[in-house]
């Protein structure tokens, strides 16, 4: 997350008008060492393999959906459709780890510092009220648990 | 992570960046309790790329008249042509584009772009969804700008600054994106009304707009 003082003025003004979710507990689980997790990527950068069905956009859109990514998706075949017209792309132009670093889980997962990488990870759509991405949240964590996953590496775009 | 927007990992192209900050969130598992919120204090580097970018095109003769649809038209067509080397040679060196989320190839998409130039919405759209496939033909635009810009040599570091200044405010395909937003920003069709006002310019050339 970018410094609140780097950006544009009426960037700032709407961030700091957000109103912050309320949380009634504070839900802490412990789990095996990172060295023996099994590390899936969370995106909210839009991101979606180019045949797959486009994000709704406008009057139709749906709040909560999301693209499965699996691992052995291709760099080229990698797009981002998010909404916001007010992020930097460059980056991801450059490299697709800046936003998705799923080069860096292999690597860190042949290396032994994680135990090892999903085999799929997913992207939603940012730029959503999270109240309305609740069930989507829960479905997704289901699946994750089904998957043996024991680590979400939430990648905010 | 004190990164700037759109890059959460901090630096493109430095591995041994993008794995400190994975390690500085996955060290969070390890804390005896929580949840624990914990700042990354390591700053992005700054890019040592160029001040300005050298336009891949520059015309002897320069839109004079950004009301003259036809003339806006022509330039936007042709700077798209003249810049397609550019991004032909990106894709060859980088084995990879990100411009392909509309499925419209550049030349298509600067064809389909003018169209909004026009007070009436284009009619050759069936599935009455030109909004939000404007939308995406916006954005693979710009991707296909900015990754034709950086294909030339000594602009492939430009920061995001550099390339925003540059494609917003130089560009015929920012002067047409504003035009657009003129004939469109008050829209009777929902989704490209709000696509043109909140998500076309962005809020850091909104002067561009008054």
């Amino acid at each position: 997350m970018v410094r609140l003082s780097q950006l544009p003025e009426a960037s700032r003004t709407s961030l700091l008008n957000l109103e912050c979710p309320v949380f009634d507990g504070r839900p802490w689980v412990e789990g095996p060492s990172v060295a023996q997790r099994r590390v899936a990527i969370i995106s909210t950068a839009g991101l979606h393999r180019r045949g797959d069905r486009l994000f709704s956009v406008g009057t139709g859109s749906v709040p909560g959906e999301y693209r499965i990514i699996p691992r052995d998706t291709d760099a080229n075949d990698l797009v981002m459709s998010h909404i916001s017209t007010n992020y930097d792309r460059s980056g991801f132009q450059k490299d697709w780890n800046v936003v998705f670093p799923l080069d860096r889980l292999n690597e860190l997962a042949q290396q032994g510092v994680i135990g090892s990488v999903a085999d799929f990870h997913y992207s939603f759509m940012g730029a959503t009220d999270p109240q309305l991405m609740e069930t989507a949240a829960r479905n997704l964590a289901s699946l994750l648990r089904e998957d043996n996953v024991t680590a979400a590496l939430l990648v905010p775009v | 992570m004190p990164f700037e927007l759109g890059r959460p990992l901090g630096v493109p192209n430095d591995a041994a960046f993008q794995n400190r900050v994975i390690t500085a969130a996955l060290d969070l598992f390890e804390a005896p309790s929580g949840p624990r919120l914990i700042d990354h204090t390591e700053d992005a580097p700054p890019v040592e790329g160029p001040a300005a970018l050298v336009c891949p095109v520059s015309f002897s003769q320069p839109v004079s008249d950004e009301s003259n649809v036809a003339q806006l038209s022509a330039k936007f067509k042709e700077e798209i042509a003249l810049m397609r080397p550019w991004y032909d040679r990106s894709t060859e060196e980088r084995k990879r584009t990100t411009v392909g989320v509309s499925g419209m190839e550049p030349e298509a998409i600067g064809s389909f772009v003018v169209q909004f130039l026009d007070d009436d919405i284009p009619s050759t759209q069936e599935d009455n969804n030109f909004g939000a496939l404007f939308k995406l033909a916006v954005e693979d635009l710009k991707a296909f700008y900015y990754e034709s810009a950086t294909a030339r040599p000594g602009q492939m570091d430009a920061d995001s600054e550099t390339l925003s200044q540059w494609y917003w405010r130089e560009t015929v395909a920012g002067k047409v994106l504003v035009a657009v937003h003129r004939t469109h920003r008050d829209s009777e069709d929902e989704t490209l009304r709000r696509v043109v006002n909140r998500n076309l310019v962005p809020r850091a050339h909104a002067s561009l707009l008054s």
